[in-house]
Parts: C-alpha cells; sequence; structure tokens
C-alpha cells in the first residue's frame, strides 16, 4: 500500500541530514587543509601523509595488536563459557545469559572505573598481596590493564554470539553423529564446532571493532600517555584542534573496520559454505 | 561415574569463575560507595554519606537530570520514528527498502567514535552551538537506527495482507495503524524503546563530541571526575546499575508474567 | 442479471513487466466468477485492484455504473477474504467478525445480533470467545468468511482461499461456499489455480493466463468447448494434437483425415486438436479409428489411466476397462468428440 510507503519519506530527508553529509563531512574535512570553517577548504593529501609517520603507524599498529589479543582472549574464554550454558538445563540457560549480558547494558565507563581501584598500586588486589607479604604488581597503566578491560567490556558479546549459534543448532544433528559412532570429542570437532563458527566470527567482529576504537578504557587504565587509535582521534578534535587531521585518522580507521568487517563476512560465508557440504559433493 | 561429576564441577567452576569476574568489580565499587572513609579499598564502616555528597553536588544533580531529559525525550521521539519508518520500509519497494536499510546500518556499524566526528562536523558547519538541543538531536539519530532495526522483525512476522484486510474492512489507514498494526508490532516497539533509553542513557562517546557550554550528562561527568578517586562517583554509578538493572529486569520478566496471565486464561 | 462490475483496457505494470494486458471483463449481479489460471497469470492483480490495495497503470473499472479507481478499498462496498485469511491475532473470534461493525460505530445490540447471524451462517456458534490463534485453518477460515459478510457487501472477493486447507477439507469448504453464497446472494468472485474447484463452485469461468483473458464461459463452456490449446489443457487431461482443417467437418492429424462436426474454417487452416481423456474408447484392433500398443496402465479409484503408443504420439485414456499391458489396441472416438481449435496467434 502506497498510504504506508510514504511513511518512510520524512525519516529519508532526515536520515540523508544526519547520517549522509556528516559522513560526506569527514571525508571533506579529510581532504582538505586547516581551518574549521566548510567555507574555505583546500583540497590536499597531506592529512593522508602526516598519518604515515611512524609515530602513527604505531599507534595505529599497537591499537589492532591490542584487539587481536583482546579478541582472541574472548574466544579462549568465551567459547567454553557459552558452550557450557548451551547444554544445560534450558530453565538455567535463560537465566544465565541474563546474567551474563547484564554488564552489557551497565555504562561502559562506571565498568572501567571500577576496574582502576581494584587494579591500583594500593589497589584491592595489591593490599591482598601485601597482606600475604608479595608485591606490590604493577598493573595499572600497562598493556595488561588495557586488554583486561577490554576483555571485561567485549566478553558479553562474545559469550551471547556463540551461545546464540549454539543453541539454535538442531540437537538431532549431534545425535546423528553419535549413532553413526562418532564419540564425544569427534562430534565436537566435527560437527558442533563447525557449525557453530559463524557465531564465533560474529562474535570476532562484536568484540574486535569496538575493541579497535575505543579510547575510554586506554584513558582509565592505560594512563594519559596511552595512546591507541582511538585516543589519537580524540586529542585530535578535543586538545589539539586539528580537525582535518583528526577527520583522516577516524576515515583510515574506518577503512580498516571497514575492511576487516569484508573479510569476516567472506569467511563466514565459505565456512558456512563449507559446513553445509559447499560444492565438495 | 566420576567423570560426570568431574566434569559438572569443572562446568560449575566454569560459570562461578566467569560471573565473579563481571560482577566482583561492580559488586566492589557498589560495596565502597557505602565506606565511611575516601579509601576504596580498605572498609571503614557503613555510611550514606557519599550519597548525601552526591545529592548535595549541583554538578551531578544536574547531570543527573540532563540524562534523564535526554534519555525521556530521545526515547520517546527515536520510538515514534523509528516505528513509523519501520511500518513504511515494510510497505515500501525493494529497492527504497534497501536503500534504507543500509544507510540506517551505518551509525550501527561504525565505530561510535566516527559518528561521534561527524555530528560534530555537521553542527560546527552549521553554526549551531553544542549544548542540550546537539546532544538531543545526536541521541535521536543514533537511537532511531537501533529501534527501526527492532522492530522491523515483527512486522517481517505479520500477515503481509492484514493491513488491507483492517481497511478492506472499512478502517481509514490510521485507524488500520492504530487498531491493527501497532498493537501487533507493540513488544517489537517497546523492547526498541528500552533499547533507545538504555543506549541514551549510558551514551559518553557521542554525547562528548558533539555536547558543550557546560552541559553534561552522567557519562561525561563520570569522565572529567575520574581521574582522582572519589567515592561520589562510586555512589552515582551504584545508581545508575540499579537503575539499568531495574529495567533489564523488567524487560526479561514481562514475557514470563504474560504467558503465565495467558496460562491463566486458558 | 444486472451488471454490477466492468473492468475495460485494464492494465498493469510492475516495474517495467506487463502482468495485466488489457482486461476487458463484466461481472453481474448474484454471479459466482472465478479467475482461474496459473500463479503469475495476473488473477491476483486483478482482484486486488477491484479490491483497491493497488491501482492499475491504465484502464477504468466500474461499480455499479461508477468509475472507482480514486476511492479507497475503506470506502468500497467490497470486502475480501485473503489468502492467509490476515485475521487479527490481537483479537478473539467476536471482534474480528465485529471490526468492520465497530469502524463503523453500530451499536453494540446491532453488532451482537449480526455477529451471532454470522457465526451461524458459517457454522461457529459457541467459538465467540476464543482467540483466533487457536483455531484450525478450516475455522480461521470461516471466521474471515464471516467478517467480510458481516459488513453486507455487494461483491465479496476470495482471494485463493482453500489453498491451505487439505484436500477432504477443501471439498467440504467448495460446498458450503456456494451455499453461503446461494444464501446471501450476492456476488462472489473467486480466485483460484484449481481447475477441479473452479469447474464445481462457478457460475462462470474467467480463464486467465500470462495478463490476458483466455476464455469466459460456463463451466460446460469451458470443459467442452475450449477456445484454445491454453484452456484445453489447463482445464483437465487432454491429448492435444497439431493438425490442419482439409475441409467442412474434415480435420487432418498424425496423416490422417476423421470426421469431425466443425465448419467455416478456410481450406488447410493449422489447428490445435483436442481429445479428451474420457472420450476415448479402447476397442479391439480392427474396429479402432487409430491403432496403438498399450504402454501403461494405472488404476485411478474410478477409472482406469491407460496410455497408448500410436506411431505419432501418446495417448491418455480414462475408461473403466483395464487393457493388458503390450496388447496391440484400436482407439475410437466419435466426431462430436473430436474439439477444434484455431492456433494460438492465429
Amino acid at each position: 500500500m502506497r498510504v504506508f510507503g510514504n511513511l518512510v519519506k520524512p525519516y529519508m530527508v532526515w536520515m540523508s541530514l544526519f547520517i549522509v553529509i556528516p559522513m560526506l563531512l569527514i571525508v571533506l574535512y579529510a581532504f582538505t587543509t586547516h581551518g574549521n570553517s566548510v567555507m574555505a577548504f583546500q583540497f590536499t593529501f597531506d592529512n593522508f601523509g602526516k598519518f604515515f609517520d611512524p609515530v602513527f603507524i604505531k599507534v595505529m599498529l599497537k591499537s589492532i595488536q591490542v584487539a587481536l589479543i583482546t579478541t582472541g582472549v574472548c574466544i579462549v574464554i568465551g567459547y567454553p563459557i557459552a558452550y557450557v550454558i548451551a547444554n544445560v538445563d534450558e530453565r538455567w540457560q535463560t537465566l544465565l545469559m541474563l546474567l551474563v549480558t547484564i554488564p552489557m547494558w551497565i555504562n561502559m565507563l562506571v565498568r572501567t572505573y571500577a576496574w582502576i581501584s581494584i587494579l591500583s598500586d594500593s589497589g584491592l588486589i595489591n593490599t591482598f598481596l601485601k597482606s600475604i607479604n608479595i608485591g606490590p604488581l604493577k598493573m595499572m597503566y600497562t598493556d595488561f590493564a588495557v586488554i583486561l578491560g577490554m576483555v571485561y567490556n567485549f566478553l558479553p558479546f562474545m559469550i551471547l554470539s556463540i551461545y546464540t549459534s549454539l543453541a539454535k543448532m538442531d540437537k538431532a544433528v549431534i545425535n546423528a553423529s553419535y549413532d553413526l559412532g562418532a564419540n564425544t570429542r569427534q562430534t565436537f570437532m566435527k560437527i558442533t564446532l563447525p557449525l557453530s563458527m559463524p557465531g564465533v566470527i560474529s562474535g570476532v567482529t562484536l568484540v574486535f571493532l569496538p575493541a579497535v576504537s575505543t579510547f575510554i578504557i586506554p584513558k582509565f587504565l592505560g594512563g594519559g600517555q596511552y595512546m591507541l587509535i582511538g585516543n589519537l582521534i580524540e586529542n585530535q578534535f578535543i586538545t589539539v584542534g586539528e580537525w582535518n587531521f583528526g577527520s583522516a585518522i577516524s576515515l583510515i580507521m574506518a577503512m580498516i573496520i571497514m575492511l576487516s568487517m569484508y573479510m569476516t563476512r567472506k569467511i563466514d560465508k565459505d565456512i558456512v559454505q563449507e559446513a553445509q557440504g559447499g560444492n565438495k559433493w | 561415574m566420576v567423570g560426570s561429576k568431574n566434569r559438572k564441577l569443572t562446568r560449575f567452576f566454569l560459570i562461578a569463575g566467569v560471573l565473579l569476574f563481571f560482577y566482583a568489580p561492580i559488586a566492589s565499587l557498589m560495596v565502597f560507595s557505602f565506606n565511611d572513609s575516601r579509601s576504596l579499598t580498605s572498609w571503614a564502616g557503613f555510611s550514606t554519606q557519599w550519597y548525601t555528597a552526591l545529592f548535595a553536588n549541583r554538578e551531578m544533580m544536574s547531570a543527573i537530570y540532563v540524562t534523564l531529559l535526554v534519555a525521556l525525550l530521545s526515547t520517546f521521539i527515536s520510538t515514534v520514528v523509528g516505528t513509523l519508518t519501520a511500518i513504511g520500509i515494510s510497505k515500501s519497494r525493494k529497492i527504497i527498502r534497501e536503500l534504507i536499510i543500509n544507510v540506517n546500518n551505518f551509525p550501527i556499524l561504525n565505530p561510535e567514535i566516527v559518528t561521534a566526528i561527524g555530528l560534530m562536523l555537521l553542527f560546527s558547519s552549521l553554526s549551531i552551538e553544542k549544548g542540550l538541543i546537539t546532544m538531543l538531536v545526536a541521541h535521536i539519530i543514533f537511537s532511531t537506527p537501533y529501534v527501526i532495526l527492532t522492530v522491523l522483525p515483527k512486522l517481517r512476522g505479520l500477515d503481509p495482507d492484514i493491513a488491507e484486510a483492517a481497511m478492506d474492512l472499512g478502517a481509514t489507514p490510521a485507524q488500520a495503524l492504530w487498531k491493527v498494526i501497532i498493537p501487533l508490532i507493540m513488544p517489537g516497539v517497546i523492547s526498541g524503546a528500552l533499547l533507545a533509553f538504555t543506549m541514551s542513557f549510558d551514551d559518553f562517546v557521542i554525547s562528548y563530541f558533539v555536547s558543550g557550554n557546560g552541559v553534561k550528562n552522567i557519562s561525561i561527568l563520570v569522565y572529567t571526575m575520574s581521574k582522582r578517586i572519589n567515592p561520589t562517583i562510586n555512589a552515582l554509578s551504584t545508581i545508575l546499575v540499579v537503575i539499568i538493572t531495574f529495567v533489564l529486569l523488567i524487560v526479561n520478566l514481562l514475557p514470563f508474567l504474560k504467558k503465565k496471565e495467558l496460562r491463566g486464561a486458558e | 442479471m444486472r451488471q454490477l462490475i466492468e473492468f475495460k483496457n485494464v492494465v498493469k505494470e510492475f516495474n517495467g513487466v506487463l502482468v495485466l494486458k488489457g482486461i476487458n471483463l463484466v461481472i453481474h449481479e448474484n454471479e459466482f466468477v472465478t479467475l482461474l489460471g496459473p500463479s503469475g497469470c495476473g488473477k491476483t492483480t486483478l482482484l486486488r485492484i477491484l479490491g483497491g490495495f493497488i491501482s492499475q497503470s491504465e484502464g477504468e473499472v466500474f461499480f455499479d455504473g461508477i468509475e472507482i479507481s480514486n476511492v479507497p478499498p475503506y470506502k468500497r462496498e467490497i470486502n475480501t477474504v485473503f489468502q492467509r485469511y490476515a485475521l487479527f491475532p490481537h483479537m478473539n473470534v467476536y471482534d474480528n467478525i465485529a471490526f468492520g461493525l465497530n469502524i463503523k460505530k453500530q451499536d453494540k445490540n446491532t453488532i451482537k445480533q449480526k455477529v451471532t447471524r454470522m457465526l451461524k451462517l458459517v457454522g461457529l456458534e459457541g467459538y465467540e470467545n476464543r482467540p483466533v490463534t487457536l483455531m484450525s485453518g478450516g475455522q480461521q477460515q470461516r471466521v474471515a468468511i464471516a467478517r467480510a459478510l458481516v459488513n453486507e457487501p455487494m461483491v465479496l472477493l476470495l482471494d485463493e482461499p482453500l489453498g491451505a486447507l487439505d484436500l477432504k477439507l477443501r471439498k467440504e469448504m467448495q460446498h458450503e461456499l456456494k451455499k453461503i453464497q446461494q444464501e446471501v446472494g450476492i456476488t462472489f468472485i473467486y480466485v483460484t489455480h484449481d481447475q477441479e474447484e473452479a469447474l464445481t463452485m462457478s457460475d462462470t469461468i474467467v480463464v486467465m493466463n500470462n495478463g490476458e483473458v483466455q476464455q469466459i464461459g460456463t463451466p460446460t463452456d469451458i470443459y467442452n468447448e475450449p477456445e484454445n490449446r491454453f484452456v484445453a489443457d489447463f482445464i483437465g487431461e487432454s491429448n492435444i494434437m497439431e493438425g490442419v482443417m482439409v475441409d467442412d467437418y474434415r480435420v487432418r492429424f498424425d496423416e490422417t483425415d476423421f470426421e469431425c462436426i466443425d465448419s467455416g474454417y478456410t481450406e488447410m487452416t493449422p489447428v490445435d486438436i483436442v481429445l479428451r481423456p474420457e472420450d476415448i474408447d479402447i476397442v479391439p484392433v480392427e474396429m479402432g479409428k487409430i491403432k496403438g500398443i498399450v504402454q501403461s496402465s494405472l488404476f485411478k479409484g474410478v477409472h482406469f489411466e491407460i496410455v497408448v503408443e500410436s506411431p505419432y504420439r501418446e495417448y491418455i485414456i480414462h475408461t473403466t476397462d483395464n487393457a493388458a499391458i503390450g496388447q496391440e489396441v484400436g482407439l475410437h472416438f466419435f466426431p462430436e468428440d473430436i474439439h477444434i481449435m484455431y492456433k494460438m496467434g492465429y
């Protein structure tokens, strides 16, 4: 019915103004020279050239490294948890998943802030260690603290994603595998794991993307000197006032993210195809 | 069955471990909000002094006010706009549908910081002074796509002729919306609204970039204050955690209660 | 019967595809009309244009003498039974049926009376408070019919309403629908791809294909005198041959001339010839007009379906007498059983 189709018109205007134009503005700023006004811009590639300074390249590589480690840790911890939850009694599943997902909704700053008083030199852990005459252990302002903070914040996404794919799996397939003589381990390796791969992949996107772009966690747990790509962007806009350079970095980051999403989607497709037999048969 | 017992124990410790990991920091944060001293590590007795301090702090009270005002207004507006748009999308031609859904996905897939600086650049290009209004507009912008995304599957589940059926029986398009479509997608609308509310309530990155002139929401305040140890932040955080947990419990318990009601009716 | 609906040269285009290619059709009062054709033939599109849910690209639609293209669906005296019923799942049976009356703000007592009468008509007394989601397909079907008829429309549109039901229920509902139509005495326009359904219920059948009307007629007309190869093929099983009219009352196919009852064709006109399987008899070889070998025989309950291969083709025959596979037999038919049609496109 055309009548209802008209309901999208206001949002199309809204969407162009507030979603499309801001994106174009970032591109515009990234390719123009200094001056915080749209009216007086001049075309340039300098902002991108500047990024290839070793200092900035190091920041980018560090961000990717930290995000990759975080993602890896989340898979290693998240998969067993999701697997266990998916295999307990159904009434418990709902409750456990609720408990896993509640932290997702709590303010990220609050969750990260909570770790400061635990990890700091005179924090809860060190107080405890001191009472048994160990330490103090330096944890705040290290890679460890930053990665811990990221795992803490993003692990629920990984568990949720893997759990979803495990829970919707047809139990008959597992039983068929047992029926055909596979033992528990073989069934897990050959059936459950491949079939749950789409969940792992979407978990990877859900963890890697925010991990590579966050600036709160490094700021809180890494300290003022700890630079990841998100902090770099924040600095350009809030402290330095270099909007053009900041836009260029954002654009590069958006590119990296789109590329990694494209790649995970492709892997996802290949895996799904393989899981379904693909064209091998 | 020693093996099975061991497996049960492993399972138990895995789950208990991860839940401890999730909740211990939050619990310690909440516990020390009631501490009688400034310390966040050693317990000096129960006190509500930090809550008193919180409620006496005008900046904090104003942040709470801003957060609630923006969350309520942006939830209302984005729910109405998002629901109507979703209905429109479900009745549009494929090409329009895909265009909107794809553009709509941008703010969802993009890192928040990119959306934030995009909006910041937009407001400054239009010479709009950053403040409460820009924060509100920004919140509506990032919430609406989520509302649309939550409502659309509910619409897909409807009989494709349901609106036509209402009009066939004499309902005007507006009546068909109110009496048939909206009641049927209400669960989706409600979860969309709750999603919008929690997202706005918790938002930091976007608010941080698009607000100014002393307008701060709770997250911005926590961000600026957290550099020093300050138990009022714990008190504030405790309130946030309680509110969000409460909202989440309602959302998750509602379907259960409804089911019971239905069963009772039969 | 008074003329009620008229389609004049109705064309509908969807994204560059012509779904309806100039439909001209007249429908009368109290008629049970079936739009019959394969999926994608445009029958549902035509119905939706009449219901007011889509508008035609070209042409006019008259209802009771008035052009209604710009009348929205909620102002048309037409009601629809939708394919998947489109019942309102958040309402019980009573509220579903009362929906249209509530919209028109009729008073509670009138509504109650009318709904009760409808429930009786469709045989659902006592189901008022049942949630529609808990009803079987057949019951939902009845609610959908009641919900439409309670508004006392001049025309009821039914879009493949029996498609979702199992065979036995479908047969039952066919009779019931016909009964209801006779009882309420209004025009029913029924869309289906099931030729048997169309033959059972209709006063008039409109056979459609590729957005065009192929033939309009009574069920007997359509079955006995198909106007072209498509109609013959679509309505019932057929043996269809290509041939030529040699002369008046003489048609040639399979290199043999046969006597027939058609005349008026120009000499040597290419034609299509239909022989219905039940019009062919199996006879001893020497008495047959055509000879062939029995290839297969299947028992179908009432008759045998026998395939006989002649040097030119396979014939399908429905007969109550069985024949042994491999046996050589003769095929016999009467001149009036040969249906001659102009070839499509001539």
